[in-house]
């Protein structure tokens, strides 16, 4: 296997398995492209928080003066990422950007915390985290460019104009290093529980993974999923009142 | 003495993707200064504990990029292999 090669452990299981497989190829304008499991596992989670919204819409609109244990969770949920959201960015632009910021941070979480149910998490793909940083990063411009008006463009030559490429250097380095982190952070979980789970005997592979499974996906998970959200906010309120 | 390329391009990649991951030390040095701040902070002033927590973890999230660069890299090095396919 290509990866025993690489770790010069013969070792390796074919259960360490962290790529990304090619499952059903598709004929694309001639090119060929395949449905990965990136999609697949992306689907997934996409589904599931289709339904846990339906479910919530109806437990929350049903609840008459008992609500049930669910509709009170998920009013404690939204109430803590409505404050989330307003104690970093204010209050009014806060309810304009609440829909994205609370969106992006249920489908990152989700994703992250998706490999303790043996799903390979999306955002263990670079594909999928640059289009979310790339969202984000359009998001920055537009609030610049809307608050700013001229003062965006006139900004990128601050202090004095020798610093024009600079700061467009940093502009767009934003998504990059946004998409980087967060790939990282969940390649290099995904990784170590693929070489855990493959070279290990049998013997070891219960109990003692779940502690592993605990700090990797769903504490490094909740992290980055808080940290991508908090880094969108404050960019966003950095444009917005950065005068 | 015949010299097998390949090997040793992936021996050199090896050894590129263990230099490679030693960035990880200045993150490990900063993400410690930052707690140890943040613990002396929550010291100082108990009441502050959630304002402090959230900026603690923000900023350590941040330092702990260039560190990520460097596991990217080696990660690249030992299971893409950009050289010598």
């Amino acid at each position: 296997m290509q990866s025993g090669l690489a770790l010069g452990l013969d070792m390796v299981r074919p259960e360490a398995d962290f790529y990304i497989n090619e499952l059903y190829p598709i004929n694309f304008f001639g090119n060929t492209v395949y449905i990965t499991t990136t999609h697949v596992c992306t689907l997934i989670v996409c589904l599931t928080i289709l339904c846990l919204t339906f479910a919530a819409r109806r437990a929350v609109l049903r609840a008459g003066d008992k609500p049930s244990l669910f509709a009170t969770g998920v009013e404690t949920v939204i109430g803590m990422l409505v404050s989330f959201v307003n104690s970093s960015m204010g209050k009014k632009p806060g309810k304009k950007y609440i829909n994205y910021i609370g969106t992006l941070f249920l489908f990152v979480l989700l994703s992250n915390i998706s490999g303790l149910f043996g799903l390979r998490p999306p955002t263990a793909d670079y594909g999928t985290t640059l289009c979310i940083a790339l969202i984000t990063f359009v998001m920055i411009q537009y609030a610049a460019i809307r608050y700013k008006k001229w003062g965006a463009f006139t900004d990128l030559f601050q202090p004095i104009f020798l610093f024009f490429p600079i700061n467009v250097i940093s502009e767009f380095a934003t998504p990059v290093s946004m998409s980087l982190r967060l790939f990282g952070n969940v390649l290099a979980g995904t990784v170590m529980m693929a070489l855990y789970y493959g070279l290990i005997p049998v013997l070891f592979r219960f109990g003692i993974p779940s502690a592993l499974h605990v700090y990797f996906d769903l504490f490094s998970g909740a992290i980055q999923a808080y940290v991508f959200c908090m880094l969108t906010m404050v960019f966003i309120s950095d444009k917005r009142d950065g005068k | 003495m015949e010299i097998n390329i390949t090997g040793l391009i992936g021996a050199a990649s090896a050894i590129g993707a263990g230099i490679a991951v030693c960035s990880g030390i200045g993150p490990g040095i900063g993400q410690g200064i930052a707690a140890g701040y943040g613990a002396s902070a929550v010291g100082r002033n108990p009441g502050a504990k959630g304002d402090i927590m959230s900026t603690m973890l923000l900023g350590q999230a941040v330092a702990e990029t260039t560190g990520l660069y460097g596991l990217v890299v080696s990660l690249l090095l030992m299971f893409v292999k950009p050289f010598g396919k």
